[in-house]
């Protein structure tokens, strides 16, 4: 794919919903691609519910601060915490938010949570098969009608050698 | 959203499947109504080809379509999409190509990650089964690839981006 394509819609893309979470602000200089797929993949494929609970989930500025940290590297709740100066219980709220909108996922590891962006991979993996389908799909409904428009010709012609 | 394409509203003899078949490998089918001759001329003749090879719901236009389909032969496909500055073009070369059974071609826009596509043609009575199969250099370019939203150098993420700027916009408007 483009790089330069993809970093174009990542940042229209993230310059739209900061913008319109939080429209005093000025959108932030991160336009992160990977945050870019994981918010695209759980806003808008399939699951029109969770749109907007993934809508909600980044109305809150906190949070939005949390996926820009977790776009940068993997963090545990403690992690999160300190750096948003919060109590342990106030992350884990955000946290959990950001879970059920598919914005993030957690592993707990001994006493650790750790928090990362997106969906589990056998997720993400099984939208993406399911879009790579419907491109192929749609493409190929346009290959009938080539198909039966050259079987057409092909009788006509026949027809006219024939004659 | 849900929408189902034409043929599979008829019946699922005409579904489109995809698979990944190996660490690798993505696998795509589909049976058409048609000799493998037709539908591999479908493939390889530039003025049937762009006829079906941009899927519409995506807002792409199709610039220009350069396709020389013989051994050691390269392709050039040239889009446009309103949410792009720039036009994508995607090319790559023809490895081999055996009339109405086979054709093998490079994806090179994507430099070293790019995959191999291989498109087979099975007649079989009257249809002809299409087997598309794309082998990836390593794991991680498959990973990356999926990762990423891409498919088969399409970025379908317009389609998304559509969609959800649409939504976006209709939400301002009643705020």
């Amino acid at each position: 794919m483009n790089e330069t394509l993809v970093s174009c819609e990542a940042s229209l893309l993230l310059t739209t919903i900061f913008l319109i979470a939080d429209p005093v602000k000025e959108a932030p200089p991160l336009a992160c691609r990977q945050m870019f797929v994981v918010i695209l993949n759980h806003m808008v494929q399939y699951q029109p519910n969770r749109f907007d609970a993934s809508f909600a989930a980044l109305s809150d500025a906190t949070r939005r601060g949390v996926l820009e940290q977790l776009a940068r590297e993997d963090a545990s709740i403690t992690d999160l915490a300190e750096k948003f100066r919060m109590t342990l219980t106030g992350m884990k709220k955000h946290v959990g938010v950001l879970e059920q909108a598919g914005l993030v996922t957690t592993e707990k590891v001994g006493r650790v949570r750790t928090c990362k962006l997106g969906l589990s991979r056998l997720d993400a993996e099984a939208a993406w098969i399911e879009r790579h389908r419907r491109l192929w799909a749609e493409r190929f409904d346009e290959l009938d009608k080539v198909v039966e428009e050259q079987k057409r010709k092909e009788k006509v012609d026949g027809r006219k050698k024939r004659e | 959203m849900d929408a189902r394409n034409e043929s599979e509203r008829n019946g699922m003899s005409n579904r489109t499947t995809v698979e990944r078949k190996s660490d690798r490998e993505l696998v795509v089918t589909r049976t058409f109504n048609g000799p493998a001759r037709i539908v591999f001329d479908a493939w390889t003749k530039p003025e049937l080809f762009r006829r079906w090879w941009v899927p519409k719901s995506f807002g792409l236009s199709l610039l220009s379509c350069e396709m020389d389909v013989r051994v050691g032969g390269t392709y050039r496909l040239v889009f446009s999409h309103p949410a792009s500055p720039e036009p994508m073009a995607f090319f790559g070369r023809y490895n081999q190509v055996m009339p109405h059974s086979r054709l093998v071609w490079t994806n090179d826009e994507g430099g070293e990650d790019g995959a191999v596509t291989t498109v087979t043609f099975e007649e079989r009575g009257a249809e002809t089964l299409v087997v598309i199969h794309d082998l990836y250099p390593a794991k991680e370019a498959l990973d990356a690839a999926i990762a990423s939203g891409s498919t088969g150098g399409f970025s379908e993420t317009f389609e998304q981006l559509d969609e959800l700027l649409g939504t976006l916009g209709a939400s301002v408007g009643r705020s």
